[in-house]
């Protein structure tokens, strides 16, 4: 299987970037990690990078008029501009969180809690990650604003009409995810924040499982916020991402109060620091922010275009290697130009569960459960399923793993 | 397959695949539902007492194996039992799924098989779902008892 002419990258030459998939295990066991999805590993020179900033420059950021202090800080900022790049979004609004949730959190209560009131109506989809709703339920529930669900179609993709006849007057904040984390499924969000727009709502891209796996220009999706996390893409835990409009942070109170967020602060009352820092109060992650940089600048050398190129054939081995397993059932659209390298899938007759915990003997992680995404679970009448989530360092070879281990749990368990 | 067989006895895997003391019970005395928030997966338990004996047990719900024959194994142990037996033979069970209790086999029946669990964390709270169901589902009927509901 396979289609080799429109391979540009090398999955298997890339690998040795990455030393969890080349040091030798003490099992023994071959490791076929399928679950980037819900962290990417690390490549060496991420490593390194943390590692030289703690060995060389670690001093705090910002104010310090020492040399090492200055160089602490040009690290710390050259992450900011990377990252930036790589979406293609002003750096000044550009802002640090601790993950894609505190991202969205950073927008439901900065902007939410103050600017939503009685009868305002919150959009998000059936398919969003619980980061991407619980934040707007906390918050409607302050401000008596409603939060509504736009519905998923049964192949998988958001009801785009339902969409359009559920954005009205009240609409004020319109929340999507570009990549769900569960089905796959690539949400046009430019077509959706243009809807929003002409409506008079604002917009949050949920960018977590897109940033990491494709092209991603944030001015052509024009979100006024737009969310992801570091360690989904290359870099370290710890780090998160807020690309938002330059006027909205600027319009904005803060989040969070303390350090480094102020310009002045007396004991009648504070003022704000310039975006971005205006939202990073207190020591940022420093070390977690060079990694990053440096898991950019690997990206940007693989190719963001290479990388999707090599996803979508991977999707189809993966898509094809499933539909030889007797049983099994995908949840999530068919066609690869609509979908990422993320596959859910059910087996009749063994539970997710099961499954992974049998895959794991043959070396083979993936991972079971509801994915964060408990409405679209009920929606599409399952408990939980298990789910193979490919990355640039994905090979066929863990294709066939996963496929010859889930026929082999088949009959371990003996589902008819 | 050193580490599967471990985990998944051939009396698991058959109470998996038969499940005993499945299904609800009309006029329970107790009834409560319980879910697991890592997997979802669901357990209703019933609880029919008479003379302070639980003279009928059902669960119902769907889950792993692991869950799914934790719950049989249980209703087998704990049928005909007085109440606060049950609780004491709740709590052995979850002291040996802690790594706390060594398994007495005569009180446990099948559910000892289930002590190889116990090495696997994620997989405790499959298998204490229905049991810890029952405690819940005896303070719940003695509350109601106790109020006169």
């Amino acid at each position: 299987m396979g289609n080799s002419a429109q391979h540009t990258l090398d999955a298997q030459a890339l690998r040795a970037e990455f030393p969890i998939l080349t040091s030798p295990r003490a099992d023994a066991r071959e490791l076929h990690y399928l679950d980037s999805a819900a962290t990417s590993q690390k490549p060496r020179r991420v490593l390194d990078a943390m590692d030289a900033y703690y060995r060389e420059t670690n001093a705090n950021v910002h104010r310090g008029v020492y040399e090492m202090a200055a160089e602490a800080t040009a690290r710390f900022e050259a992450g900011r501009d990377a990252v930036a790049r790589l979406v293609n979004h002003p750096r000044e609004a550009t802002v640090f969180t601790k993950n894609a949730t505190e991202a969205i959190n950073l927008v439901a209560w900065a902007w939410g809690a103050r600017e939503l009131g009685e009868g305002d109506e919150v959009l998000v989809t059936l398919m969003e990650h619980h980061s991407n709703i619980v934040p707007w339920q906390i918050v409607a529930g302050i401000t008596g604003a409603t939060v509504r669900f736009c519905p998923v179609t049964p192949g998988g993709d958001l009801d785009l009409d339902a969409m359009r006849d559920m954005i009205g007057p009240r609409t004020r904040m319109v929340a999507v995810v570009h990549v769900s984390n569960t089905l796959g499924t690539i949400n046009p969000v430019e077509e959706i924040v243009a809807m929003a727009h002409a409506a008079g709502a604002l917009t949050m891209v949920d960018a977590t499982q897109s940033v990491p796996h494709m092209p991603v220009d944030a001015a052509a999706i024009g979100s006024d916020f737009l969310a992801f996390t570091g360690h989904k893409m290359c870099g370290p835990t710890g780090i998160g991402v807020l690309a938002a409009a330059p006027e909205r942070l600027e319009a904005m109170e803060p989040f969070l109060g303390g350090g480094e967020m102020i310009s002045d602060v007396t004991t009648e009352g504070s003022s704000w620091n310039e975006i971005p820092w205006k939202f990073e109060a207190g020591t940022p992650p420093i070390a977690e922010a060079v990694g990053l940089g440096a898991a950019v600048e690997f990206l940007e050398q693989v190719g963001m275009e290479n990388i999707r190129a090599h996803e979508m054939e991977v999707a189809r081995q993966m898509l094809d290697a499933l539909d030889e397993v007797p049983g099994l059932t995908v949840h999530g659209p068919g066609d690869i130009g609509r979908r990422g390298a993320s596959v859910s899938f059910t087996l009749d007759g063994v539970h997710p569960h099961d499954i992974g915990q049998f895959l794991d003997t043959r070396g083979v992680c993936v991972r079971a459960g509801h994915h964060c995404t408990k409405p679209l679970m009920r929606h599409i009448g399952v408990q939980s399923t298990a789910r193979a989530s490919a990355y640039l360092y994905t090979t066929e070879d863990d294709i066939l793993a996963l496929r010859d281990a889930l026929v082999a749990c088949r009959d371990w368990f003996g589902a008819a | 397959m050193g580490a599967l067989d471990d985990l998944y006895q051939q009396l698991i895997l058959d109470h998996y695949r038969n499940r005993r003391g499945r299904g609800r019970i009309d006029g329970a005395s107790a009834s409560v539902h319980e879910h697991n928030p890592v997997c979802g997966d669901e357990c209703f338990l019933d609880i029919l007492v008479v003379d302070g004996r639980i003279a009928e047990i059902r669960a119902d719900g769907d889950g792993c194996s692991i869950s799914q024959a934790a719950a049989s194994m249980l209703t087998e142990a704990a049928q005909g039992r007085e109440l606060d037996e049950a609780l004491d033979l709740v709590e052995h069970f979850r002291l040996m799924m802690h790594g706390e209790a060594a398994p007495d086999e005569e009180l446990l029946g099948d559910a000892i098989a289930l002590e190889g669990v116990a090495k696997y964390p994620v997989r405790v709270k499959c298998a204490l779902l229905s049991w810890l169901a029952l405690r819940d589902c005896i303070a719940d009927y003695r509350e109601t008892v106790a109020t006169g509901g």
